[in-house]
C-alpha cells in the first residue's frame, strides 16, 4: 500500500467562524464548492454518504462519519471501515486578526489503495492534489463572500463556430455591419 | 452582436459573436452606448501582455443601459444608465471593503494563473487577458457585467456620454496617480507621458493642490493639450537632456513627485532603451522601464514616484540604489475605480472638469481596427478614440 497522501491549505474568508462553520456543517453544501463531489447525503446526524465523480463517467462512493466537532471551530470526518478508499479530513475555523474574518484551514488525507479505486482517486486529485484542494477552498470563500463563483464559461468570444467577421483594418464589410443583427436590438426600449 | 476581437499581435477585427447572457445571479447585461480604446489596450495590441487568446473581446472603458439583470441583483433595474468600471469588483471581500477595489480577492476566475506569476491575484478586468480573468470586454454592442450590483455606477439625467465615459478608467487612473503623489501646497509634479492618462494626471494634480505641473512628451499635439491643462511642457525633441531640464526648472531640487504615465512600452534614445528593446525582442525582459528609470532619477529626495502606466512582468537595470539613496516612495497598481467614481462624477456634474477635452476621434465600432492602427502610430493627431456601437 502506498503512503497516505495529506494536503493542507488555508484561506482567509471575510465572514464569522460561526457562519462559515454552519455553511460547511450542512454537508449537502459541499458539492457547491468541491468540484469532484457529486453529492453528500446525510444518513444521520454523524454519518453521511459521499458520491464522487471519477474519470470515465464512473463514480466512487463511501460512507463517512464526523469524528470530532466543536461548534464554530472544528469539523473532522473520516470514511467508515470497509470503504473503497480510506480518506478523511478536517476543517478548522479561527478568527483572523484585525477584523479580517476567519482563517479556514483544511487538511485532507487519503490512502491510495492501489487497484482501480486508487488509480481513479489519483486521477481525480491529479498530480497536484493541493491545487485541487486550494481551488475548492477558493470557491468556498467566493461563495461565502459573494454568493456566487466567478466564471467566464458561456460568455461570447470571437472563437465560436457562429462568429463571422464584420470588419478588419483598411477594408470595410460590403454589407452594413448590423445586417446580421442582434436579438436584443429589437427588444430594448 | 458585433464585437472587437483580438485575433493576434497587431490584429484586431470586428466579428459577429453571440450576445452575452446572464451567467451568475448578480450579473447584468448592458447595452453599450459609448466605449473607448485605452492606451493600455495598445499593450495588448502590440502583444506585450501575456495570456491573450485569439477571439478575446477587447475593451474596458464603456457605459450604457441595463437591459437585463440577474435574479441576485437587487440594486439595478432594466433601463438604468450605468458607468462600468474596468475593474470587476465583488464588494464583499477584505480588499473591496477596504477600498482597494482593484485588488478584489474574488472576481478573477483565473486567480490560480495570476498567483503563479504574481504570488496573489488582483481583480478581474474587462477585456484584459486571461491573467486578469479572461472576461469579454466592452468594445461591443453588449457586455455582461459580473457583480453589477457592486461595480456598476448609476447615473441620472441626460449628461452626455462623452462627459462621463472616462470615469470608468482614465480619469480615475490619472486622479489616483496624482493622489498617490501625496501632493502638498507648493509642490511641483512631473508627468512623464501626455497620453490620455497623463492628461488626466496633469489636471488631477492641480485639483489636488499642486502649484506646478511639468509635462514631458515628444508628440506636439499631446504637449499642446498638456499646456491647455495648465502644465509647463518639456518637448523631448527640443532639449538635450530631460533630466537636466527638469533639474534646471526646479531650481536644482527635482520635482516633488514624478508620474510615469507611460509604462512598459516606453521609448527613448539612450543605451538603456536599446538594451531593453533588444532584451524585450528576445523575450528576456518583458517590460521596457525607460521612463520609470528617468522618473526615479529625476525625483527630488524624499519624493514619490507614482506609476499609473501598466507593467506586466519583469524589468532590468532598476536604479534601486538611486531610489534608496534618495529615500523615495513608490506607489502603483491598477486603479481602485469605485473609490474615486462618486467624487469625480460630482466634479464633472458641477462643471469643474469636462473630461471630453481628451477626445480627438469618434468612430463607429466597425472602424475599431483602423482606430487601433491610428492610435498606435499616433497618426492624425490621435490622442483618444471613442467608439459608437
Amino acid at each position: 500500500m502506498a503512503d497516505p497522501v495529506e494536503v493542507n491549505e488555508s484561506f482567509t474568508v471575510l465572514k464569522s467562524p460561526e457562519e462559515l462553520f454552519a455553511f460547511w456543517r450542512r454537508l449537502e453544501n459541499l458539492p457547491s464548492f468541491m468540484k469532484h463531489i457529486d453529492s453528500v447525503e446525510n444518513i444521520d446526524d454523524r454519518r453521511s454518504h459521499w458520491r464522487v465523480r471519477a474519470p470515465g463517467g464512473s463514480h466512487v462512493e463511501w460512507d463517512a462519519e464526523i469524528v470530532e466537532e466543536e461548534t464554530g471551530r472544528l469539523i473532522a470526518w473520516r470514511s467508515l471501515p470497509g470503504s473503497e478508499i480510506a480518506n478523511g479530513g478536517s476543517v478548522r475555523f479561527r478568527p483572523a486578526t484585525g477584523n479580517r474574518g476567519t482563517v479556514v484551514e483544511v487538511t485532507l488525507f487519503y490512502e491510495p489503495p492501489g487497484g482501480r479505486a486508487g488509480a481513479g482517486l489519483a486521477k481525480i486529485f491529479g498530480e497536484e492534489p493541493h491545487i485541487q484542494v486550494r481551488e475548492d477552498l477558493r470557491r468556498f470563500k467566493q461563495l461565502n463572500e459573494t454568493g456566487e463563483i466567478p466564471t467566464i464559461e458561456g460568455q461570447p468570444s470571437g472563437r465560436g463556430p457562429d462568429r463571422e467577421k464584420v470588419g478588419g483594418r483598411k477594408k470595410r464589410s460590403a454589407e452594413p455591419a448590423h445586417a446580421a443583427g442582434s436579438r436584443r436590438r429589437e427588444v430594448t426600449p | 452582436m458585433r464585437a472587437v476581437c483580438w485575433m493576434g499581435k497587431k490584429d484586431v477585427s470586428v466579428e459577429n459573436v453571440p450576445d452575452p447572457t446572464i451567467i451568475n445571479p448578480r450579473d447584468a447585461i448592458v447595452k453599450i452606448t459609448s466605449t473607448a480604446i485605452c492606451g493600455s489596450d495598445l499593450h495588448l495590441y502590440d502583444g506585450y501582455i501575456p495570456s491573450m487568446e485569439k477571439g478575446d473581446i477587447l475593451g474596458h472603458e464603456f457605459m450604457g443601459e441595463v437591459v437585463e439583470v440577474g435574479p441576485g441583483n437587487k440594486r439595478l433595474k432594466v433601463g438604468d444608465r450605468v458607468l462600468v468600471p474596468f475593474t470587476i469588483v465583488c464588494g464583499g471581500c477584505y480588499f473591496c471593503q477596504k477600498g482597494l477595489w482593484s485588488l478584489c480577492d474574488n472576481s478573477n476566475p483565473k486567480a490560480a494563473m495570476a498567483e503563479k506569476l504574481y504570488g496573489y491575484s488582483g481583480a478581474g478586468l474587462f477585456g484584459y487577458s486571461h491573467l486578469y480573468g479572461g472576461y469579454a470586454g466592452g468594445q461591443a454592442e453588449y457586455a455582461r457585467v459580473p457583480y453589477a450590483d457592486a461595480g456598476a455606477f448609476k447615473i441620472e439625467g441626460d449628461i452626455p456620454d462623452e462627459k462621463v465615459l472616462f470615469l470608468t478608467d482614465i480619469f480615475p487612473t490619472g486622479y489616483m496617480a496624482a493622489e498617490n503623489c501625496s501632493i502638498e501646497g507648493g509642490d511641483t509634479v512631473a508627468v512623464f507621458g501626455c497620453g490620455p492618462v497623463g492628461q488626466f494626471a496633469i489636471r488631477s494634480a492641480y485639483l489636488l493642490g499642486a502649484e506646478r505641473v511639468i509635462a514631458v512628451d515628444n508628440v506636439p499635439e499631446r504637449l499642446r493639450m498638456a499646456e491647455e491643462g495648465g502644465a509647463e511642457v518639456i518637448d523631448e525633441n527640443e532639449v538635450d537632456d530631460v533630466l537636466d531640464e527638469l533639474d534646471m526648472r526646479t531650481g536644482g531640487m527635482g520635482p516633488d513627485s514624478c508620474i510615469d504615465a507611460v509604462g512598459m512600452e516606453a521609448h527613448g534614445d539612450g543605451l538603456d532603451f536599446l538594451y531593453d528593446k533588444a532584451k524585450q525582442a528576445m523575450r528576456l525582459e518583458s517590460d521596457r522601464p525607460t521612463v520609470l528609470r528617468m522618473a526615479i532619477q529625476a525625483c527630488r529626495k524624499g519624493g514619490t514616484v507614482s506609476l499609473p502606466g501598466v507593467y506586466g512582468g519583469f524589468v532590468d537595470k532598476m536604479p534601486m540604489g538611486t531610489a534608496f539613496a534618495k529615500g523615495l516612495t513608490m506607489k502603483m497598481g491598477q486603479t481602485h475605480v469605485p473609490r474615486y467614481l462618486p467624487e469625480l462624477y460630482d466634479l464633472v456634474q458641477n462643471g469643474k472638469i469636462d473630461p471630453s477635452f481628451v477626445i480627438t476621434h469618434r468612430l463607429p465600432l466597425d472602424e475599431a481596427p483602423n482606430g487601433y492602427d491610428m492610435f498606435v502610430k499616433k497618426e492624425d493627431g490621435c490622442i483618444k478614440i471613442v467608439l459608437k456601437p
